[in-house]
């Protein structure tokens, strides 16, 4: 094989892994009785790390990759992918988690920033990459490094909805406005958007991102994850919603079902019922500029 | 026209939905039992088989899809949607799923992620290589008596017939080649 169909086919089988995690839930976990309690519930995959994003937001300090030792417990405890997180810009973490044989890494602003310059060039890796962001740019910014999934920050560890569909809405709004531009308009668009012209042209042409687009960062009940498919999520990832709640094994399963029936208020309201206490959650407005997760990396 | 489903419940749905509209079939969603009466035929798509076969249960829906598929409605399960088929399973053999086509299948047997592939399989009946993309694929590991094997790979089958289902362990929505959807179709 010549490399550029070696570099075909990678990109294929790390998109097509994307692809087949649509329409589902991911679920942050930090031991084997949480995987096999998430797996139990219909999750399409699992995130392995030591600290769930409320607790990495209450204790402070550096969040680094976990340990591997945990991260291979857990893929040995589970028949669905496994993914983990590294830091935006650690490459070293990036080539460790790509040792491990897990499924999928996460380029984290949920983790202390190890470059607050250079994402990592994700094309240089076989093992595919998903990455947060907060609107169109960000987003093509990423797949032009070779982020083979995408999925809008929102601000992880508060149980608050509000940043994902802020981000969300405005990552959709900048793909609509880009299939109302006329070809001419596009370059200067890509300008504007700090976007790679092939990709920006992409978009103007699909209406969709050129990789699957799910919703992290704030999903606390089976009606947040509805409204995240409504607004255009293929899949939720959710953290610190599930095994904070009072009542995990009821939550992530009511999560699963309300991501598949998201369009069904009968159903989604049958799922709602008598969960128990859900996560406590934080306003962000009470969160200073600094202490937001999401304004890491660019 | 025909009507072909796909199980609308976890999973590469669309990429299915897309290819099939371009042979010029009408695809639907299937999410719960009345929507069998509507199709010609039915698609288990890839994705994740232990969520899509719990999900199955839950919703009410598993019992009257095995009863079509049992009465023969046409069916064709690509990677977890063969997993859903499959009478056998090595390792999790409890794994909620339709189990009625008589193939054994080791899940995830291809190895993780970073053992995916892409490669050209020369199938039974077809003039041209069909490009096939392996996603932690499962793999059949022995087939029963009225199992046909359309295509193997290193001496493993990897897309099985037995009456009214087919069964790939690869992924032919993630490529622009039709050919095994049109297959399909012209079992009905």
């Amino acid at each position: 094989m010549t490399t550029h169909m070696q570099n075909d086919a990678d990109w294929k089988v790390k998109l097509g892994l994307a692809e087949m995690l649509k329409n589902g839930v991911i679920m942050d976990v930090t031991n084997v009785e949480q995987a096999k309690i998430a797996e139990d519930a219909g999750a399409i995959a699992v995130m392995a790390l030591e600290r769930v994003p409320s607790d990495i937001r209450a204790q402070g300090g550096v969040a680094r990759m976990s340990d591997p030792k945990m991260i291979m417990e857990i893929k040995q405890a589970v028949s669905i992918p496994v993914m983990a997180k590294c830091r935006i810009g650690h490459f070293a973490e990036a080539q460790i988690l790509q040792a491990l044989g897990i499924d999928f890494i996460d380029e984290s602003e949920v983790l202390t920033p190890a470059d607050d310059e250079f994402h990592i060039n994700k094309h240089d890796f076989k093992i595919p990459f998903v990455c947060g962001c907060r609107n169109l740019g960000e987003a093509l910014r990423r797949i032009g490094e070779g982020a083979a999934l995408i999925r809008t920050k929102g601000e992880a560890g508060t149980g608050n909805i509000v940043e994902a569909v802020r981000h969300m809405r405005a990552l959709m709004a900048g793909i609509h406005r880009l299939q109302a531009c006329g070809k001419e308009e596009l370059m200067t668009e890509a300008k504007n958007l700090g976007a790679p012209y092939d990709l920006v042209c992409y978009v103007a042409e699909h209406g969709k991102l050129p990789v699957p687009n799910f919703s992290a960062g704030g999903v606390a009940t089976p009606a947040d994850a509805a409204l995240m498919r409504q607004l255009g999520a293929e899949s939720v990832f959710v953290g610190s919603g599930i095994f904070k709640s009072s009542n995990p094994k009821k939550v992530a399963k009511a999560i699963v079902e309300a991501t598949t029936n998201y369009m069904d208020a009968g159903k989604l309201a049958k799922l709602s019922e008598d969960l128990g206490e859900p996560m406590h959650g934080i306003d962000v407005r009470q969160l200073d500029e600094k202490h937001l997760f999401a304004n890491r990396g660019w | 026209m025909k009507t072909i489903g796909i199980l609308g419940i976890q999973g590469a749905i669309e990429e299915h939905e897309s290819s099939l509209q371009k042979i010029g079939c009408k695809t639907l969603w299937v999410k719960e039992a009345s929507d069998l009466t509507r199709i010609d035929g039915i698609i288990l798509p890839g994705g994740e088989s232990t969520s899509m076969g719990k999900q199955l249960v839950w919703s009410g829906l598993m019992e009257p899809l095995r009863q079509s598929i049992a009465q023969g409605l046409p069916v064709f399960g690509t990677c977890a949607g063969m997993i859903l088929l499959a009478k056998e399973l090595d390792g999790n053999n409890a794994q909620s799923r339709i189990g009625l086509m008589d193939i054994l299948v080791r899940r995830n047997a291809y190895g993780s992620q970073l053992d995916s592939f892409v490669t050209e399989l020369e199938v039974k009946g077809f003039a041209q290589p069909l490009p096939a993309v392996f996603i932690r694929a499962p793999r059949i590991e022995s087939c029963g008596n009225g199992v046909e094997t359309l295509a193997s790979h290193q001496g493993h089958p990897v897309l099985v017939r037995q009456a009214k289902m087919l069964a790939a362990s690869f992924h032919p929505e993630l490529t622009d080649n039709t050919e095994l959807h049109r297959y399909f179709t012209e079992m009905i």
